[in-house]
């Protein structure tokens, strides 16, 4: 039951029923897919055929195809992964977060976040499995599994181990966490292809559906079940970004030796993952014109997380070069003097303005409640995030110790051809998700539809007649 | 009369209604089967005086498992199995071991607990369920009141209490 308030405007618009939420958002899923959906899938193919033959021909010849040298021994791969997992933490932020926290907006959007969580994992998890070289060993190696040397187990003191856990923990959870939101959804459209005498589409829903029925008890448990995976996923989620920094943090190369980079990569991680989330639902909405469930109201309050976290970004940004500074340590100082004014500076700046200076526009009302300033600005914090990432990898890396091992780091074909493949790969999976899967949660949005909107008023404005 | 056969079905246009309706049918002394809803209706539990969910429990003994696994695995392996020094720290020095032993944690309590679940209220992807009215997954709650269990009442007499309660409408359905 929504509770109509005079303060704040309904989240679901255009006054509809419940009979409605199962229609708009089951009807994709029935449908034929609309031809920008074919065409958006063929360049989501072609990128990932392209960065696939990529991908092949690093495993065949080798990581020495990259651009890496031996001063710059990691730039492009690990750069992308931070990226990429960053991305997904928005998904979790959404649906465990905002629920611990009864956001009732997150309803409508969280569906698309979680599986744009899950796709993002994926891709991130492409670049140390490539990175490993024979990839097909990989879980030998990473897994605590007894192995050819007789039992030298894996190392547990390493952050890099700490990575495999967490990333496969997150992977598995958000994974869990998001079908089991998506069972009462499937049995929706099973009954509905029952209805419509599509015994295929029956079929293939209830199995999907786990014969769902919908029982008063198994709601509750149902409902038990999604609380405390929101529970467990909120420290998880924190937990991930931690560990993803440590990679760095517990080392002593200067510019990533650093105590802040924990709250600093995950706040990073939420602002880039909330760009993500807004350029995909901005696209999704105009698509499927689902613009009753994501509305203006919707995306205002993502860009107003947007300048939280970016604000806390420019912080951390800040406190590093005082830091830097007031350490004394020459070599730290050297790192952050480097960074701003070294000849990767552009990069530097360009993270600078993308970041720091471009999501403080959202202050503007009129501007957050853009949308194509919104989509614009979305991209543009995803850019300076993944400057970001290679800000501190690159610069931190590419003055060594001695002078004469300084050099530059130049992406070959491949490098780009990965990125590509992950781009592929992403945008392919989540074009099929929105085409087969409902994209919103229509369970969820149907608890917060007024049950007798139609009789209060219908296709009228809800709030108005109430006041009344 | 066999058991879980023959059913009367009520359907409820909104969840007011339906709660409003659940506490009458019970007042007058029908036992209901279940009540199916296409989301999860707050206060049904107390209505129908359903018992709170074990479920926590459960995660929180799979959590208990998943610490205990990673801490053993973890101080055995480096500890006693193969001890290396490692950054001048002890063998077994439990700090670096907490990221892997907050991951296992968290993957065994959330695992268990989704299984338990899935099992205990038998979902399986090869099962069809009983559709009762397959218009409970849409927009109506639908509740099924199983005859067998209230011998004593006459079909027409439960559509009558149902019809009083705020149904909609009152179906009958019949399992093979």
């Amino acid at each position: 039951m929504q509770v109509t308030s005079s303060v704040r405007d309904p989240l679901v618009t255009g006054g509809k029923t419940v009979k409605d939420v199962s229609h708009d958002i089951s009807r994709h899923v029935e449908n034929k897919p609309p031809k920008s959906w074919w065409l958006a899938l063929a360049i989501s193919l072609v990128l990932f055929v392209y960065g696939f033959y990529c991908v092949c021909t690093v495993l065949w010849n080798g990581i020495g195809v990259w651009g890496l040298n031996k001063t710059v021994g990691w730039a492009w791969d690990i750069t992308n992964f931070v990226w990429w997992v960053g991305i997904g933490h928005a998904g979790t932020l959404i649906s465990a977060i905002l629920l611990l926290f009864r956001q009732k907006w997150r309803m409508s959007i969280n569906r698309a976040a979680e599986a744009m969580t899950i796709f993002a994992v994926i891709c991130a998890a492409t670049f140390p499995l490539i990175h490993m070289g024979r990839l097909w060993l990989g879980f030998y190696w990473a897994l605590p599994l007894p192995n050819a040397f007789g039992s030298l187990w894996a190392n547990f003191n390493s952050p890099l181990l700490w990575d495999v856990f967490a990333i496969s923990t997150y992977f598995t959870v958000s994974l869990v966490f998001w079908y089991i939101g998506l069972i009462p959804d499937f049995a929706t459209i099973r009954d509905r292809a029952v209805v419509q005498g599509n015994k295929i589409r029956a079929e293939v829903y209830n199995a999907l559906s786990f014969g769902w029925q919908g029982g008063a008890k198994t709601w509750m448990r149902y409902e038990a079940v999604a609380l405390i995976l929101a529970g467990l996923s909120t420290p998880l989620v924190l937990s991930v970004h931690t560990i993803v920094s440590m990679d760095f943090a517990t080392s002593v190369i200067p510019g990533w030796h650093t105590t802040i980079f924990p709250p600093y990569f995950v706040a990073g991680a939420i602002f880039s993952g909330f760009a993500m989330v807004l350029t995909l639902l901005l696209i999704t909405r105009a698509v499927f014109k689902l613009d009753d469930y994501i509305t203006i109201y919707h995306i205002e309050l993502m860009n107003i997380i947007i300048i939280v976290t970016g604000s806390i970004v420019g912080v951390a940004y800040i406190t590093e070069l005082f830091i830097s500074w007031y350490s004394g340590v020459e070599y730290e100082g050297y790192a952050f003097y480097n960074r701003v004014q070294g000849p990767y500076a552009w990069a530097y700046w360009s993270m600078m303005t993308c970041n720091v200076i471009s999501p403080q526009l959202f202050w503007i009302k009129k501007i957050r409640t853009s949308i194509v300033a919104t989509f614009v600005l979305s991209i543009v914090v995803n850019i300076g995030m993944w400057f970001e990432r290679f800000v501190i990898i690159v610069t931190s890396l590419h003055r060594d110790y001695i002078p004469s091992s300084w050099t530059m780091f130049h992406p070959t074909m491949y490098d780009i051809g990965e990125y590509v493949f992950t781009f592929g790969l992403f945008f392919t999976a989540f074009l099929l998700f929105a085409k087969f899967f409902p994209v919103i949660n229509m369970a969820e949005v149907k608890s917060i539809v007024r049950s007798d909107s139609e009789k209060v008023s219908h296709g009228a404005h809800v709030d108005e007649e109430v006041h009344a | 009369m066999n058991a879980d056969k023959n059913f009367v079905v009520g359907v409820f246009d909104n969840e007011e209604v339906l709660l409003d309706g659940i506490g009458k049918v019970r007042t007058n002394g029908l036992k209901i089967h279940d009540v199916f809803s296409p989301f999860p209706v707050h206060g049904i539990d107390d209505a129908l005086g359903l018992k709170k969910s074990r479920l926590p429990k459960a995660a929180f003994l799979f959590g208990l498992t998943g610490t205990s696994l990673a801490l053993t695995m973890q101080i055995w392996m480096l500890g006693y199995d193969w001890p290396m020094i490692i950054g001048g720290k002890n063998y077994a020095s439990l700090p670096p071991f907490i990221p892997v032993t907050f991951e296992l944690t968290v993957l065994l309590s959330a695992l268990g607990m989704v299984a338990t679940f899935m099992i205990i209220s038998d979902l399986k992807p090869y099962r069809w369920p009983r559709q009762f009215d397959v218009r409970s997954t849409d927009d109506k709650h639908v509740m099924a009141i199983d005859l067998a269990l209230n011998g004593g009442k006459s079909k027409e007499e439960i559509s009558r209490i149902l019809k009083d309660a705020g149904a909609s409408e009152v179906n009958e359905k019949n399992f093979e």
